[in-house]
């Protein structure tokens, strides 16, 4: 097959061992459980400003995350907490950053769309759509600049693939041979407009073509499926052969924010995906069939439940940021 | 145990809200993601999702209620099984950390936290021997210098490479450095500059070139979203050591597009470190200490001062530091402000005011931001008089930022009011003519220090 054609990956890649089943589905429901529970805060006026959830698309990051390495750098827009979990980060910082209390990541002073790690390689969080898919090339521009064979996921929605600078990154990444993953997380909705509304290319999995940029477009709710395309675009990059786009076909439950009242599809679609599609639910159904019992699935929503309550505790009692700390950080002391 | 479900906030700005409709009777099951009341916001009517499973217990505030405050207990969500008089006898619990809401205070003023003093930028010595170089030739010898002390430090920008620089900053530096180091770049600014940022925050050191300043506006996003605010939202982790350097201001005859200055548009952003060199010594200086900065620099240079030679010192460890002026003519009647070429036009001035007998004193600014304020305070109280001078618009401009310096710090030490020169508030026209009388010229900061004497 032409290297640069793009093509399907729609369900059930190759099997997984049933340690890292359960990984995946750790990963996938610690991110449900913590995306429900930041939405219980925002409710009760504890996070403030906007908050993206991530409920619906847990299956994407998760299966990149199966296959990347100590090194790998990744950077996404502001719905950023499913990243974040798979980056290492912990329950506790992300949560304690969405309540602006000095125990976050970013010290109280990012937010929900503003938080980082240096140790983990997670280079945000960015509030600026698409703004992420230039500085996420600059990152694999490092990563060649040092010869390293690490490689940069660049999460971005399908929204944000009508941004200019989208298509100057393919550009420079091809140019150049930057190992750089592009994942477009195609939940079908650009806040409130739709795809159909928003992009006269109908096949986004197709838009990085005229730079030669090999592609497949993926069930994004298939873990199996985001595992096997994520191995083949990972390799691809350490191989030194350029940039990689997925195209991850997805769906998120909730609003765009927690102040979208959603009235731009019907409830019903929501429901359907739900009900038929939910990446945890199918994969729990793959694991009874390959023989993992319920009490697996009990452990691991006691265990998922304990951090999540833990970082719910962490966020809510440790303290706001000093005042002092309105002044730093502004500059780096030369 | 029965829990109370409370008023959300559904909104960044909500305090209250309409219960608009329940869509659950006591009695029915829950699931956590189920619809169970309609509210509506002061943006939106909204669905409200249980989070938890369970059964309805009972409405605590019936549909049609206005003004309900967010956190107000609202309905009572049993357990399932629980005995339905569980639902009369829930109360709040008190504790915070035992997942009930925190009391909303009423805002009171906060405190003003004083910015800390900024630290002096160090006096610069004395470097010695020099010799007249151009700016041109400057600012090409700080990039080598420091793409030869760091590997780290690369150039990027259009045709910076085999070209070797539209305005030929960039001559021979390909060769010494090759094509990893001195990379061209398409047309891409908004591309290259992302890139370049994404870079810079993994440690490695860009110069960015714009081919002209007025080209950064494409990419002008990355540089004050991306490069600028990044340290601080990330509480210290990502620091951006990146350059962004080009000429800016008005070149001669390239029409309003090509002709403008952006230091009062880089200057305003906390974040930036902002240098205007006028001199070759200037430009080499600031462009090697730009590079060496841990921040983001923005460094505007000035193509009609490319070609113009000026002594600059010979010793190889040559560096300014940044966010200190020079007095370039002491004076004891009027202080001069001024930065990048209008520095010449304040000199020109300066001897033309010597033959009236007024002596006045002109300050090179050489850093915008963070501005050196020490320096021209202390010659304001000395001269009594200022008058800042600028190529730029005069509305918010560098000169208005100036003026309020003197007029907040030496007020009663000014003997006639602040004023300032700059370019007329017009795109610059093309036509020859036109064009000179848009700029400021000696004659203007001339006139502008007369009026201060009163004539």
């Amino acid at each position: 097959m032409d290297e640069t054609t793009s093509a399907s990956i729609r369900s059930n890649g190759p099997a997984l061992s049933p340690e890292t089943m359960k990984r995946a589905y750790k990963d996938m429901l610690l991110i449900r459980r913590f995306e429900e529970k930041a939405g219980q805060l925002y409710g009760m006026g504890l996070i403030g400003g906007f908050c993206h959830l991530y409920i619906g698309q847990e299956a994407v990051v998760v299966g990149i995350g199966l296959n990347m390495k100590q090194g790998d750098k990744s950077i996404t827009s502001y719905r950023d907490h499913g990243q974040m979990l798979v980056a290492g980060m912990t329950a506790r910082g992300v949560m304690a950053e969405l309540t602006g209390r000095s125990g976050g990541y970013s010290r109280g002073k990012g937010g929900s769309m503003h938080m980082f790690s240096r140790e983990k390689e997670f280079y945000g969080g960015h509030g600026i759509v698409g703004a992420q898919v230039a500085l996420g090339t600059g990152l694999a521009f490092a990563n060649h600049y040092r010869g390293t064979d690490e490689v940069s996921i660049v999460y971005f929605g399908e929204g944000a693939s009508a941004q200019g600078q989208v298509y100057e990154s393919f550009n420079l990444a091809a140019l150049h041979k930057l190992p750089c993953i592009y994942v477009i997380e195609n939940n079908r909705y650009g806040m409130g407009t739709s795809i159909e509304r928003a992009s006269a290319s109908k096949d986004l999995s197709r838009n990085a073509e005229p730079w030669g940029i090999p592609s497949r477009k993926v069930d994004g709710m298939d873990v199996f499926a985001v595992h096997q395309a994520a191995q083949e675009a990972m390799e691809h990059c350490r191989a030194g052969k350029g940039p990689f786009l997925l195209e991850m076909e997805t769906y998120r439950y909730r609003g765009h924010s927690m102040s979208d009242p959603a009235k731009y599809r019907q409830r019903t679609e929501v429901e359907e995906m739900r009900r038929t599609r939910d990446p945890i639910e199918n994969l729990k159904a793959e694991m009874l069939r390959n023989g993992i019992g319920e009490d697996v699935f009990k452990d691991i929503e006691t265990d998922v439940k304990a951090v999540v309550a833990d970082a719910v505790e962490f966020a809510q009692t440790c303290p706001e940021p000093d005042e002092s700390e309105l002044w730093t950080d502004i500059l780096v002391e030369a | 145990m029965a829990s109370l479900i409370l008023m959300p906030a559904l909104s960044p700005t909500m305090t209250e809200g309409t219960i608009a409709r329940w869509l659950r009777q006591p009695g029915e099951a829950v699931k956590s993601g189920d619809v169970i009341a309609e509210i509506e916001t002061d943006k939106a009517t909204m669905e409200v999702e249980a989070v938890e499973d369970g059964v309805f217990g009972k409405v605590l505030v019936p549909e049609g209620s206005e003004s309900v405050a967010v956190n107000t207990p609202i309905a009572v969500l049993l357990e399932d099984g629980e005995d339905a008089a569980a639902a009369d006898t829930v109360t709040r619990p008190a504790d915070p950390a035992a997942g009930a809401p925190v009391a909303i205070e009423t805002p009171s003023a906060p405190a003003i936290v004083e910015a800390p003093t900024i630290k002096q930028a160090e006096e610069e010595k004395d470097w010695g021997e020099t010799k007249n170089i151009t700016v041109r030739e400057a600012l090409r010898d700080a990039m080598a210098a420091e793409l030869r002390r760091d590997e780290d430090v690369f150039l990027m920008g259009e045709e910076v490479a085999q070209y070797q620089g539209a305005y030929k900053i960039s001559q021979g530096l390909l060769d010494e450095f090759g094509e990893k180091r001195v990379i061209d770049m398409p047309i891409t600014e908004h591309g290259f500059t992302g890139m370049a940022v994404g870079a810079a925050l993994t440690g490695l050191k860009p110069i960015v070139e714009f081919m002209t300043m007025n080209f950064s506006l494409q990419a002008i996003d990355h540089i004050i979203n991306s490069a600028a605010k990044t340290l601080y939202m990330s509480g210290g982790q990502m620091g951006c050591p990146i350059v962004f350097r080009g000429p800016n201001g008005a070149a001669a005859r390239v029409g309003a597009q090509h002709s403008q200055c952006f230091a009062s548009w880089y200057a305003h952003i906390p974040g930036l470190k902002v240098v205007a060199p006028w001199s070759a010594a200037d430009a080499k200086g600031l462009l090697r200490a730009a590079i060496r900065d841990p921040n983001p620099v923005v460094v505007l240079e000035n193509e009609i001062l490319y070609g113009q030679k000026f002594p600059c010192p010979t010793d190889e460890d040559f560096i300014l530091p940044i966010g200190k002026a020079k007095i370039e003519r002491e004076g004891k009647d009027v202080t001069l402000v001024a930065f990048s070429i209008m520095v010449g036009v304040a000199l020109d001035a300066a001897a033309k005011l010597a033959e009236e007998g007024i002596e006045a004193e002109v300050i090179n600014l050489r850093t915008l931001r963070p501005l050196d304020t020490e320096t021209i305070i202390k010659s304001v109280k000395k001269t009594n008089r200022i008058v800042s001078v600028e190529e730029g618009w005069p509305v918010a401009g560098i000169g208005a930022e100036i003026c309020t310096v003197a007029v907040e710090q030496a007020f009663d030490w000014l003997d006639a009011p602040p004023a300032r020169v700059c370019g007329l508030d017009l795109p610059l026209p093309y036509a020859s003519n036109l064009e000179k009388l848009a700029l400021p010229k000696p004659e203007w900061v001339v006139e502008a220090v007369r009026k201060q004497f009163g004539d």
